[in-house]
């Protein structure tokens, strides 16, 4: 899924200019808790969350995920969106509920796929060039 | 094959808004470096959960990293209040963080269980009052891309 499909299901906005605007996401993972997202999610994905400080930008930083959705028309402040920019993480904020937010993206084929406690992490292994 | 390199971070606790900046800079140093992306992850997860732990629960801190063409080895000692059963800190779930930090999202009791998962090697040492030191190892399969 793009950024402009997420966009559209979601009706949401772009919080933040200057990051790059093709990104795709493969999964998405929903939590307020930061640890349950470094412990459970996984790399090309979309963190949805009702959560807007800083440490969502340098989580999702450390988890390597793509795109960060804000419910209910949460805002972080411009500090939080600069430092997302920074990173290249594109913010969006959707008016939904994060009920409404996921079974939006559910129903439009969108899945979870995550690391399941007591279980080995997945590694993804791909092409780098050399 | 590309030198040994190492290099420290300072933390200062209940610096919030600096909170992850170290983390950040050493995920900045292996991606410079070339170092396969699920192993950044990994190291970058780990550090980060070190890190936030620091910022937390310590007055004050260091990161000191170690980068070989066979493994990362990363080291977080801080001058803090100790941990007092570290077999009941590795238990998924539980946490002594007060309700400001829940709120911001951390002290879901996961942050030390994660750092083991993410990593090849974990110790930990602490003393009650003075302060916890942890190690983690994270193996560079094939040493760095750059030997191939």
């Amino acid at each position: 899924m793009n950024l402009a499909e997420i966009l559209s299901i979601l009706k949401a906005r772009m919080l933040t200019d200057q990051v790059p605007l093709q990104k795709t996401v493969e999964s998405a993972y929903c939590a307020d808790l930061m640890s349950d997202v470094l412990s459970f999610s996984v790399t090309k994905s979309l963190l949805v969350t009702g959560l807007t400080n800083a440490q969502v930008i340098r989580t999702a930083e450390m988890a390597a995920i793509e795109v960060i959705v804000f419910i209910q028309g949460k805002s972080p402040d411009s500090q939080t969106i600069k430092l997302a920019e920074e990173k290249r993480i594109p913010l969006l904020v959707t008016d939904l509920s994060m009920f409404d937010t996921c079974g939006k993206l559910y129903e439009r084929g969108l899945r979870s796929q995550f690391h399941h406690l007591n279980q080995a992490p997945i590694i993804t292994v791909r092409a780098q060039s050399l | 094959m590309i030198n040994a390199e190492e290099g420290v971070f300072f933390l200062t606790g209940k610096d919030f808004t600096n909170a992850g900046a170290a983390s950040s800079s050493l995920k900045g140093v292996l991606e410079k470096r070339g170092v396969p992306q699920d192993i950044i992850r990994r190291t970058a997860i780990a550090a980060f959960e070190a890190e936030m732990n620091v910022i937390i629960y310590a007055v004050a801190g260091m990161m000191k990293y170690r980068i070989s063409n066979t493994e990362i080895s990363v080291t977080i000692q801080d001058m803090g209040q100790g941990i007092p059963n570290i077999d009941l800190a590795m238990t998924e779930g539980y946490s002594t963080a007060p309700d400001y930090i829940r709120e911001m999202g951390f002290g879901s009791g996961m942050g030390l269980p994660n750092i083991k998962k993410s990593t090849d090697h974990f110790v930990i040492n602490s003393m009650v009052g003075e302060g916890t030191t942890l190690e983690f190892t994270i193996r560079l399969a094939n040493g760095d891309k750059e030997r191939a």
